[in-house]
């Protein structure tokens, strides 16, 4: 239960973090995304129920107020959230350099869905120039502030929460076991 | 209660998937089937989050003041040497400006349609955040129904227009800017009266450009520099509201209409304070 909340409270505060301070800190109006460091670091450190669980909350907060399309965002930051859960499994999670490639990927994944999903089918065909304006300069913003935020992350998962790696992944942990 | 948790635990989280999946698209068909969200539940939770996002802007408002304070105590002595100068300088400029006042003045007469928007009823707001992705241009203002903001209110900032409200809460207001790749405006040329639809383009968004298409001008008399203005043929925006200059003109290739780029008078970087104004031209119909 304590974990639960600490993991909406965590949720709530990136949400605020996001919506309030990191434009200010956005380089050339491109902001980095904290939702998607937060649902791939609990994703790779709990398993891919919490990676769901996480990215759905992200996503229905974001589209509660700026969604376009109610229900979008949810399902997106959900399928980030839930795949990077695969990692947990295969990877340690206190190596910095697993969840940065993780968030690379998480992130142009991300940015390909909603370019693909909002701006392609209103027939904007441009992508160059979305892929090298919006995209990539986001997937590396991200994957820089995954390097500050991660370590954090994973104090709150190891000091505030229950570490759930049997309970959470009980069909399929058996070799990889608690570290 | 064992036997529920039990339960939840043997869910596979393949299955968990797949029903937060269709939850998911249950939720997108039903949001474009009504073409709003729930707005009960955005109004609470905006009800709940607002206060946090108003005192993180408020906090960083007060540090930003601080810093500030700081550094202008080691150049405000700077400053005064400056202005000392400045003033001597200024006074012959101003001689030479009252003199272009007058023309000034005989050119704004010809462009009355120019104060029309100072009648209108107006809110000042404070954009408190904004739009977490890269993708789209919308923000939050911290006023609401309570401040008399209803959906589809216009937004101006000191120079031009700016957006549209299109979700508000008791105390917040979802703002989308003209900027945005979704939003369209019916705007007209002030000289010629011919329409056009302005459309904000993220491929432009660099350069603080808009596009507009539909331009139907046969005679050529358009030309770059051309002010633009909202519509008197728009639903959702007041007459008059002034949009940007154009700047760039093309001839379609169906040889009967332009498209092209306009400049807009609002830095939407650095966008503070806007005004919204609260009558809706639906309103105007009615009076």
């Amino acid at each position: 239960m304590r974990t639960k909340i600490v993991l909406f409270i965590t949720i709530l505060i990136c949400f605020l973090l996001q919506s309030t301070v990191i434009p200010e800190i956005a380089i050339g109006s491109i902001a980095p995304n904290l939702p998607v460091v937060l649902c791939i670091s609990m994703g790779l450190m709990r398993g891919r129920k919490s990676g769901l669980w996480t990215g759905f909350f992200c996503g229905i907060l974001i589209d509660l107020f700026y969604g376009s399309l109610f229900g979008f965002y949810a399902l997106i930051y959900m399928y980030i959230g839930y795949f990077s859960g695969y990692a947990h499994r295969i990877c340690y999670d206190d190596d910095i350099k697993v969840p940065l490639l993780l968030v690379t990927v998480g992130d142009f994944v991300y940015g390909i869905s909603v370019y693909a999903l909002q701006f392609l089918l209103r027939g904007r065909l441009g992508f160059r120039t979305y892929l090298f304006r919006i995209i990539l300069p986001e997937v590396f913003y991200t994957a820089f502030l995954t390097l500050i935020v991660y370590r954090v992350f994973y104090l709150i998962n190891y000091r505030l929460m229950k570490t759930t790696r049997k309970e959470s992944e009980s069909i399929w942990v058996i070799k990889s076991g608690e570290l | 209660m064992k036997k529920k948790l039990k339960f939840r635990i043997n869910l596979k989280s393949r299955h968990l998937l797949v029903i937060m999946t269709l939850f998911c698209l249950a939720l997108i068909v039903g949001a474009a089937a009504s073409g709003h969200g729930p707005e009960k539940l955005q109004d609470t939770a905006g009800s709940l989050v607002m206060p946090f996002q108003k005192s993180i802007v408020r906090m960083g408002d007060y540090f930003t003041r601080l810093r500030q304070s700081f550094r202008e105590k080691e150049s405000l002595v700077a400053e005064r040497e400056e202005l000392m100068e400045q003033i001597e300088s200024l006074t012959s400029e101003n001689n030479k400006l009252i003199q272009d006042q007058a023309e000034l003045k005989r050119l704004q007469d010809l462009y009355d349609l120019d104060l029309e928007y100072e009648n209108y009823p107006k809110v000042a707001a404070r954009i408190i955040s904004k739009d977490p992705g890269n993708w789209y241009d919308t923000f939050i203002i911290n006023k609401g129904t309570r401040d008399g903001i209803r959906v589809d209110n216009n937004v101006i900032a000191g120079k031009g227009l700016v957006g549209i409200v299109t979700e508000v809460g008791t105390n917040w207001a979802t703002v989308r800017s003209i900027i945005d790749d979704s939003s369209n405006v019916s705007a007209m040329t002030v000289s010629t009266a011919d329409y056009l639809v302005v459309e904000g383009d993220l491929e432009l968004i660099d350069e603080g450009k808009l596009r507009f298409e539909q331009l139907y001008d046969q005679d050529n008399m358009v030309t770059a520099g051309e002010r633009v203005v909202t519509s008197n043929i728009s639903e959702k925006f007041v007459e008059g509201l002034f949009v940007g200059y154009i700047s760039e003109l093309y001839q379609d290739t169906n040889n009967l209409t332009k498209t092209g780029t306009i400049v807009t008078p609002v830095d939407f970087r650095h966008l503070r304070d806007v005004f919204v104004i609260t009558t809706n031209k639906v309103d105007l119909f009615e009076e």
